[in-house]
């Protein structure tokens, strides 16, 4: 049923210079293919918000990403620590940040709650000591 | 709609050796080489006149108006950029500059940077409004005005709406010549200028609007006539024009518009490259902690704008002088009516990014895309007249190219024949 656009990026651990590299080729791509600007934005914040959580909190991983004509699937996995208590974590202002995270202006406790507000759907599957997946979908 | 794409950046083609410098530094891919010539894609270019800067040959020109222009009126108001004073070293004064400008043929001058002290006031009085989203991103600079048309849909609700310090001090020239009793149809107002996106916003106003400028005169084109005047004229005497004060002088460089903000988190950035990474940086919403984003197209700010004479740094110095000449603030004009200063209508969105009208055949085309940009080298080496493999790719897809523009690909080609000849 139509063409499907698969991207896939490698998130490294830690680096915050690549950080948000993924979210603005994927933007990038949106509007070349007409994408309302809204739906656009809202992509872009809320991928953002999960690679940098892959990045400050999961040890890097990977994001996998299908554009089709009706919405944008963006799966972002790692093999970090994994989220304890996941419906505390969805709490804004929840955050187990360190103090170093957060003199680099994270750690606000903001990006899953943000992630839920713009995402059509939201999916996260985590495993203490093994990882974690969010899916995001945008339909457009 | 009819769009009005005139650009003041074109090329000479005469002096065009179809070199990959200007399609390898362009900020939009809007430029190609095609048949030994650079050409300008029309609906891409933003005028932030990289290509200008980057040309070895010089090929690249910003179309401004000549000073014959003010001819046409009889009441000549000269419009002089706060950076003309970094023009010149210290022996010429804001003072001897704008009466150089009078020896030049003008009957009176309004300086921009009054009206960019003006537009600080109203910027101020706009970021106390609780309801607007921060961080603001300043409209001042054309380029980046046209910039997020093209690349940033989603921030053009943050663009400051609040009109140049150029409009602003064009519309407030006329108001008072006009309250003198001169007739509107003889008020001629001239944007001295550093720059070439502003030609281009007043003879193609976003969406159409009407601007109050009649004509844009480039610094470099009057520098040595002005130089000239100045050197006939008396020193000292008052000029009875330089009403700015420091703040507007200083919006002439970098971090003048934030810092004439006073307090506040304020971020200023310059550079086209610069400006496109924070803009991705705004989308994301990972700025939010800011309240104002000055964003400049030109490194150093105008006073590396592509139609100014001085090396910005000596320019900054110089303007830097000036500046502490100045009292902090000169004009006390209280702010008026909202309409005056306010935008009366928004920019819009300029999808030109678009592979298609129709997002499933646009789809396709990006998969096509992606299947030749994996047949191609990936070498970026520009040969073919496009920045990058993927633009070729792309110039393919839309039916502007052929799969042997690529020069490997073509001796690939050559290979396989001769091969298969033997
Ligand atoms: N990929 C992940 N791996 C492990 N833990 C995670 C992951 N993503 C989120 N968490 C946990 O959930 C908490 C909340 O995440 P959230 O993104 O909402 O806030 P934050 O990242 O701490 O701060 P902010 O996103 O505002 O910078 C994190 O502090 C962390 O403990
Ligand atoms: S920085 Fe100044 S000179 Fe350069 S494009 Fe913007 S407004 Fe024009
Ligand atoms: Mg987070």
């Amino acid at each position: 049923m139509g063409q499907v656009i698969i991207r896939d990026f490698e998130i490294p651990a830690n680096d915050f210079t690549v950080a948000g590299e993924a979210s603005s080729t994927v933007r990038k791509l949106l509007v070349q293919l007409g994408v309302a600007p809204d739906k656009i934005k809202r992509t872009a914040i809320a991928m953002y918000e999960a690679e940098i959580n892959a990045v400050i909190h999961g040890h890097g991983g990977k994001a996998h990403v299908e554009i089709s004509g009706d919405k944008i699937t963006i799966v972002i996995s790692d093999e970090g620590p994994g989220i304890e208590d996941l419906d505390l974590a969805m709490q804004e202002g929840y955050s187990t940040a360190p103090d170093s995270i957060r003199e680099m202006g994270f750690g606000a406790g903001m990006g899953l709650p943000n992630m839920k507000k713009h995402a059509d759907e939201l999916d996260i599957r985590t495993e203490k000591g093994k990882g974690t997946v969010v899916t995001i979908t945008v339909y457009f | 709609m009819e769009q009005n794409y005139f650009h003041s950046v074109t090329l000479d083609k005469d002096k065009c050796r179809g070199c990959t410098n200007c399609i390898k530094h362009c900020p939009t891919e809007a430029i190609r080489v095609r048949a030994g010539k650079a050409v300008i894609i029309k609906e891409r270019c933003i005028d932030c006149g990289e290509c200008i800067r980057i040309c070895p040959y010089h090929a690249k020109k910003a179309v401004t108006d000549t000073i014959g222009i003010i001819r046409n009126y009889e009441y000549k108001i000269a419009l002089p950029a706060p950076s003309l004073y970094g023009q010149f070293g210290p022996t010429y004064s804001r003072e001897r500059i704008l009466k150089g400008l009078l020896g030049l043929g003008f009957d009176h001058i309004f300086e921009v940077a009054r009206a960019a002290e003006i537009v600080t006031m109203a910027t101020q009085k706009y970021l106390k409004n609780p309801d607007i989203k921060k961080p603001i991103i300043s409209s001042a600079c054309p380029a980046v005005v046209r910039l997020i048309q093209v690349r940033f849909p989603s921030l053009i609700d943050r663009l400051l709406r609040i009109k140049s310090p150029m409009e602003v001090a064009a519309a407030l020239a006329k108001r008072e010549a006009l309250a003198k009793g001169i007739p509107e149809g003889k008020i001629g107002t001239f944007f001295i200028s550093p720059c070439a996106a502003k030609v281009t916003s007043v003879k193609a106003p976003y969406e159409n609007n009407r601007s109050d400028v009649d004509g844009v005169l480039a610094i470099k084109d009057i520098y040595v006539p002005l130089l000239e005047k100045m050197k006939k004229q008396k020193a000292e005497g008052d000029d009875g024009f330089s009403l700015s004060g420091s703040i507007g002088i200083t919006w002439a460089g970098t971090g003048g518009e934030s810092s004439a903000l006073n307090g506040g988190r304020y971020i200023a950035v310059h550079g086209i490259r610069n400006v496109n990474a924070i803009l991705e940086q705004t989308v994301q919403e990972s700025l939010e902690d800011i309240e104002f984003i000055e964003a400049l197209a030109c490194p150093e700010g105008c006073l590396g704008g592509p139609l100014v004479m001085e090396n910005p740094f000596v320019a900054k110095v110089n303007l830097r002088n000036e500046a502490r000449r100045a009292p902090v603030r000169m004009s006390e004009e209280p702010l008026g009516d909202d309409e005056e200063y306010i935008w009366q209508s928004t920019v819009e969105y300029r999808p030109i990014m678009k592979l298609d009208d129709d997002m499933a055949k646009a789809l396709e085309k990006m998969q096509r895309m992606d299947e030749l940009t994996d047949i191609l080298p990936g070498l970026d080496c520009g040969a073919c007249g496009a920045p990058s493999c993927r633009a070729l790719a792309e110039d393919i897809v839309m039916g502007n190219a052929i799969l042997t523009d690529c020069i490997i690909k073509l001796r690939e080609k050559v290979d396989e024949l001769e091969s298969g000849s033997e």
